[in-house]
C-alpha cells in the first residue's frame, strides 16, 4: 500500500491533465443541465425576496450549494442576524464535511495545497459524486473540467431567473427538474450492479431515506439533518459490516494502485 | 436592506460552505489507515446520494406519476448503460413523456 507514495507516475502528467479536463468536461454537461433548471428556480426566488439579478449570481458564484442558497435567501428575506447566517450555513451544508473528506481518500496524497483550495470550491453533490465514480485517484483537473461547464450554468441559470422570471416552458422546466437525480442514480447504480453489498447498501439507504422522510416524528427532522444522519449510520454499519479492505480487488486501495500505474 | 449588508449577508454564507468544504481537503492529506474509517469514507457516496435521492425525486416533477417515470427509466438506463449523459436525459424525458398524458 505505501508503494504508491514513491511512484513518480503519480505526478500528473500534462497531457493526462488535458484528457482529464476534457473527461470532466463531459461528465460537467448534464450537471450543467441540471444546475440550469434548479439555479434558474434559484433566480426567481432570489427575484422574489428582492435581490438584483447581480447580487443573485454573486451569491451562486460564492456558494455553488443548492440547498444552502436557499437557506442563506430565507434569511436575508428574514433580516436575520449575521450569526443566525453562520449558524443555518452550517447546518444546511454540513454533509460537505462528510463529503470533502470522503474526497480526501480519492485524490492522491500527493496533491498540491493550491489544487486542495481550488476544488474545496466546486465540492458540490454532483461534481462530488461523478469524482468518487472515477476509477482510482482523481486528477483535479477532471474536476476543474466538470466545473468549467457546471459552474457557469449554475450562475447563469441563477442570472436568467433573477432577471426574466419564468421563461421556460413549463413542460421543460418540469422535465429538467430530475436531471440530477437522474446523474445520483447514474453513479450509484452502475457499482451496485456490479457488488451485492452496494445494492443493498443503496436499496436500504433508499428505504430508511423514504421511511425518515414520511414517518413522524422523524419527518420533523430536516432534510440535510436527515441526509447526515442516515449517512453516518448507514455508511458506518456497512464499514463494520464489510470493511473495504477485507475485499479483495475491489477496495478503493487496490484501485488506486492500478491507476497509479495506468497514469 | 443595504446592498452592503446583502453582500455582507453573502460573504457569510460563502465563507462557511467553503470552509465546511475545505477544511477536510487540506487537513486530511494522507491516506486513512484505520479500516473502519477507510471504509466508511468508502461507502458515503453511495450512502449520500442514495438518501438525497430517494424519495426527493418523486415529488421534484409536477405530479408523482411523471416522477415515478422519470426515475424507473433513470435506474433502468443507470442499470443497462451507466452513462450520465444517458440517464440523465432519459430520466427527463420520461418525465416529459409521462406529463403529456396525465
Amino acid at each position: 500500500m505505501m508503494k504508491h507514495r514513491k511512484n513518480p507516475r503519480e505526478i500528473y502528467l500534462a497531457t493526462d491533465n488535458r484528457k482529464e479536463f476534457i473527461h470532466g468536461i463531459q461528465a460537467g454537461i448534464p450537471i450543467g443541465m441540471g444546475y440550469l433548471a434548479v439555479s434558474f428556480t434559484m433566480g426567481i426566488t432570489a427575484r422574489n425576496i428582492g435581490l438584483t439579478p447581480l447580487q443573485a449570481t454573486v451569491m451562486s458564484l460564492a456558494c455553488h450549494a443548492s440547498a444552502g442558497q436557499f437557506a442563506a435567501m430565507n434569511i436575508i428575506a428574514s433580516s436575520a442576524g449575521f450569526l443566525e447566517m453562520a449558524v443555518t450555513s452550517l447546518i444546511v451544508n454540513l454533509r460537505y464535511l462528510l463529503l470533502s473528506s470522503s474526497l480526501s481518500q480519492k485524490i492522491s496524497p500527493r496533491t498540491a495545497f493550491g489544487h486542495r483550495f481550488i476544488m474545496a470550491f466546486f465540492v458540490t453533490d454532483e461534481i462530488f459524486g461523478i469524482s468518487s465514480a472515477r476509477q482510482g485517484y482523481v486528477n483535479p483537473f477532471y474536476m476543474y473540467g466538470a466545473a468549467a461547464v457546471a459552474a457557469p450554468s449554475w450562475e447563469l441559470g441563477t442570472f436568467l431567473g433573477a432577471s426574466l422570471g419564468s421563461i421556460l416552458p413549463p413542460s421543460i422546466a418540469n422535465a429538467m427538474n430530475v436531471a440530477l437525480y437522474g446523474m445520483f442514480l447514474a453513479i450509484i447504480i452502475p457499482p451496485a450492479r456490479k457488488n451485492r453489498f452496494i445494492a443493498g447498501l443503496v436499496l436500504l439507504s433508499m428505504a430508511a431515506s423514504l421511511f425518515c422522510s414520511s414517518v413522524s416524528p422523524f419527518s420533523q427532522i430536516s432534510e440535510g439533518f436527515r441526509i447526515i444522519i442516515l449517512t453516518v449510520i448507514i455508511a458506518g454499519l456497512a464499514a463494520v459490516l464489510r470493511p473495504v479492505e477485507m475485499e479483495a480487488g475491489e477496495t478503493r486501495g487496490e484501485a488506486k494502485e492500478t491507476s497509479t500505474q495506468v497514469q | 436592506m443595504s446592498s452592503i449588508c446583502i453582500y455582507l449577508y453573502i460573504l457569510t454564507a460563502a465563507a462557511v460552505i467553503y470552509l465546511v468544504r475545505m477544511l477536510p481537503l487540506t487537513l486530511i492529506k494522507k491516506e486513512i489507515r484505520n479500516p473502519f474509517i477507510k471504509s466508511f469514507l468508502y461507502y458515503v457516496p453511495y450512502v449520500t446520494l442514495a438518501v438525497m435521492t430517494f424519495p426527493a425525486i418523486l415529488s421534484a416533477t409536477s405530479s408523482p406519476v411523471s416522477a415515478w417515470a422519470g426515475f424507473i427509466t433513470g435506474a433502468i438506463i443507470a442499470y443497462v448503460d451507466g452513462n450520465l449523459f444517458k440517464v440523465s436525459l432519459g430520466a427527463c424525458a420520461a418525465v416529459f413523456i409521462a406529463a403529456l398524458f396525465v
